[in-house]
């Protein structure tokens, strides 16, 4: 996954020398304080016309904090922000974007009932007739490479192209900076590649760009110049050209952060323990996805990873194997037993267990202790934590400090709410509670969304280790550098249709990508 | 006889048009108030009372419309400042308006009541047929029809019917672009008092002349209904009203042709009917969620 392969965009040649002269913005000892929390503290940022910035720092380092204030949805508690040498105060979001401060948000701002040019309306100050901004949004949209169908309804588009709007959005109310907040993390790589193209032209034309990204690799790709956070505090400033992702990432954590070792033991390879057989179900809802007749096979001892741009159906296959969502007997088999119309709990005693995607409501009861929260996927499960119809809080009390210790779920006191706990750490406490058991089949959904580099590098070896000792691991992601780090095999999730497993060891960020925009649909049709 | 019969169908169905209209764009906006019945309820007695006083309908008529914006105020007040449980504050809304009425109305129990009299359109009244069924009718007909074209354009041709929609479909992608979603949904809320009012004015001042406690009789409940069976649309409004208005009357004149059905099932078929209704609506999911605003119910605390 080198930087090779992407001969098309222009390593980081800065275009502006770095000086004093062409600050466009200038923060100085912004703070920001939320209860007895210091989100941003005193934090100095300059950001020069024509520069593509990276904002740099592990989750609650305060950059999205700090974002909101520049863009006028946060007010700070203290400090000054200077737009083109001129001090200012930004009051509100339309008061960014007259000043030409453009966002591109992290969870979509979109309005899925509404079409594009709708979408765009909202954000402008002064449409005009909705059919020549329909007009203006395919000249922009084309002449940037990302063309629009202005009368598409959102609900019906996929990520790569919501993504789109945000930006063509942006594009409209010529924006002076633009501010994005991880905008590659749903994206194939060829989508990823297409939008450096346009931030590199937006910046040629003198346009900045502030970035904020996990993915260190592409920082060091495109961006100019690095700020760094942590724990809402500058800690330092750098040319990211000039680092390695893996002094990006120390400078981040502020410790070395330790490799995956996913080679350590070879896998051997044992039987079949979770099998798909021509599995399809129809969509449930307009916005679901139907699944197209997907066979896999899981064998005990490996990692197969399930890559694809998120809303692929992904999420309807989790349910499927789950068992939220019930299918034919023998579309799905566990150990050779079919299972297909039965529940999560006869699943998870025959030794299956399942991290989903969304841990807050949908892996953990917000409101409910910890240890209410491992009673409620456990109690059947031979753990002894329901006697005769009573629970037993002992039991669950002893197990919640157990996964505490083992996965390093940092807590500010014993057996909190499901919904104190920060992303990261909850992130460790549910695929620690499932992994406590050693489940014999493990079905996991983006194990590492929104978690930081530390917790990400725990996490991940967990499941090499499970799958090591001898459990088959199927893993559902979108970032392609966790699915390289830890898969024995990859295959990829295209529109509900789900390509044929390949040895990590054959597959190319490329192929996947293929995959992706739509290689594993023609392929499963195929087959 | 089946223009008799249709003018009856009219009347029925006026209160129950104008109800759901306003609360349409309430809940276009992101907010459910089960409060209608209680609005209604509160600007039948306040429109009788005014009018018995003044002697003016027209005075009755805007008298009814403040009494419910004023209860709509108070729900907008309690759920989106207070960020009260909607559900539970609009259920309250209509146990007040209607203890409230009651207590109100007391005076006027049996008293000779004020009908709004009607306004013939000139040329188009002396169609037949179509001119003394659509065109004889009382004012308050007309801002019911006018009131459907004026929502629908509203939301779906303006920019601020547009800025209404979104918020009512992402609170918080509308609050991130600036918009401000409580005064945006507070007006909605008023405007959905505003219509309750007007149609408890109509049940008290045009469709039956005289105060009598719980007149609504559960109008209020079938306006809600009918925004569900509208799934959203202001013009689908129209049908489910009428449809309403046309089961309810049929009871009365089923019992003057003497059909050997017990009245009391008869009187119960508009509930019946609403029922069945939701039940078909909600078995057709895809139809429901496109035009379901996606926030609807769920409160907004905004973060600055």
């Amino acid at each position: 996954m080198g930087t090779e392969n992407h001969s098309e965009v222009d390593t980081a040649s800065a275009p502006f020398a770095r000086s004093g002269k062409d600050k466009l913005l200038d923060a100085q000892g912004l703070t920001k304080r939320f209860g007895d929390i210091l989100a941003n503290d005193a934090v100095d940022l300059t950001i020069n016309k024509g520069e593509i910035h990276a904002l740099l720092g592990e989750n609650g380092a305060g950059k999205s904090t700090l974002v909101k204030m520049f863009y006028g949805s946060l007010e700070p508690d203290g400090g000054e922000i200077w737009w083109d040498g001129q001090k200012v105060a930004i009051d509100n979001p339309a008061a960014a974007r007259e000043l030409g401060i453009g966002m591109v948000f992290q969870h979509f701002s979109l309005f899925e009932a509404l079409n594009v040019v709708e979408n765009i309306a909202l954000a402008l100050p002064n449409p005009g007739n909705m059919k020549d901004l329909a007009k203006r949004i395919e000249t922009v949209s084309r002449e940037y490479g990302l063309p629009l169908n202005p009368s598409d309804i959102v609900a019906d588009l996929p990520v790569g192209i919501r993504q789109r709007i945000e930006i063509v959005r942006c594009l409209l109310q010529e924006p002076r900076l633009i501010i994005m907040d991880e905008p590659t993390s749903v994206l194939t790589p060829q989508e990823a590649d297409q939008l450096f193209l346009t931030l590199q032209r937006l910046a040629s034309e003198g346009c900045a760009v502030l970035y904020i990204s996990h993915r260190l690799e592409e920082v060091q790709r495109i961006c100019h110049h690095a700020t760094i956070l942590r724990h809402g505090q500058v800690v330092n400033e750098c040319d990211p050209t000039k680092e390695t992702p893996a002094t990006l990432a120390s400078m981040m954590v502020g410790a070395e952060v330790i490799a995956v070792n996913a080679a350590a033991q070879k896998p051997a390879i044992g039987d079949i323990r979770l099998g798909l057989h021509k599995l399809s179900a129809p969509a449930a809802t307009p916005f679901a996805t139907a699944l197209n007749n997907i066979s896999l096979e899981l064998r005990a001892g490996e990692v197969v990873a399930i890559a694809g741009v998120a809303g692929n159906g992904q999420g309807e296959l989790f349910d499927a194997i789950s068992g939220e969502m019930r299918v034919a007997p023998d579309m799905i088999l566990l150990d050779g037993a079919p299972c297909g119309a039965k529940g999560i709990n006869w699943r998870r005693k025959k030794n299956a267990a399942f991290v989903p995607e969304e841990r807050l409501g949908h892996g953990a009861v917000p409101g409910m202790k910890l240890s209410q929260n491992i009673v409620l996927t456990r109690h059947s499960t031979g753990d002894k934590l329901v006697n005769g119809g009573m629970v037993s809080t002992a039991n669950a009390g002893e197990m919640e400090q157990r996964i505490k210790q083992a996965f390093d779920v940092r807590m500010s006191h014993d057996d909190p709410e499901a919904r104190s706990l920060s992303g990261g750490n909850l992130q460790k406490f549910v695929v620690g509670r499932e992994l406590d058991r050693q489940p014999g089949v493990l079905v996991i959904n983006q194990p590492t969304w929104g978690v930081d580099a530390g917790a990400a590098a725990l996490i991940r070896q967990a499941i090499i280790d499970l799958a090591r000792s001898g459990s088959a691991v199927l893993v559902i992601s979108q970032d392609l550098d966790e699915i390289f780090e830890i898969a024995d095999k990859i295959a990829v999730i295209s529109r509900g249709f789900l390509s044929e497993p390949e040895p990590a060891a054959d597959m190319t960020r490329e192929r996947v990508g293929l995959l992706m925009a739509g290689g594993a649909e023609t392929q499963g049709e195929v087959a | 006889m089946f223009e008799a019969v249709l003018l009856t169908v009219i009347t029925a169905a006026t209160p129950l048009l104008i109800a759901a209209i306003g609360e349409l764009v309430v809940e276009r906006s992101g907010v459910l108030n089960l409060g209608v019945e209680g609005m209604m309820i509160m600007g039948a007695v306040i429109g009788f009372a005014i009018a018995n006083q003044t002697g003016s309908g027209t005075l009755g008529v805007i008298g009814a419309i403040a009494a419910g914006m004023a209860m709509s105020a108070l729900f907008g007040f309690l759920v989106l400042v207070l960020v009260a449980n909607q559900v539970a504050t609009g259920l309250a809304l209509t146990i007040l308006g209607l203890g409230l009425s009651g207590m109100i109305g007391e005076a006027y129990i049996g008293v000779p009541g004020l009908r709004i009299p009607e306004l013939y359109i000139p040329i188009l009244s002396d169609i037949p047929f179509i001119g003394p069924v659509f065109f004889q009718q009382d004012a308050i007909v007309y801002i019911g029809f006018a009131l459907i074209i004026g929502v629908a354009y509203f939301l779906f041709r303006t920019r601020a019917g547009l800025i209404l929609r979104s918020v009512g479909d992402n609170h918080g992608s509308a609050h991130a672009l600036g918009y401000s979603v409580l005064k945006i949904r507070f007006m909605a809320v008023l405007f959905g008092g505003a219509c309750a009012g007007l149609a408890g004015a109509y049940m008290s001042l045009a469709y039956t002349p005289q105060w009598v406690e719980n007149m609504t009789a559960g109008r209020g409940w079938i306006a809600l209904a009918l925004v569900v069976f509208a799934s959203w649309l202001p013009f689908r409004v129209i049908i489910g009203a009428y449809l309403f208005g046309a089961v309810s009357v049929l009871n009365l004149h089923a019992q003057a042709i003497g059909l050997g059905v017990p009245s009391q099932f008869l009187s119960s078929l508009p509930y019946l009917a609403t029922i069945g209704v939701l039940v078909l609506i909600s078995a057709n999911r895809r139809l429901t969620l496109v035009n379901t605003p996606a926030c609807l119910g769920k409160p907004f605390v905004p973060d600055r």
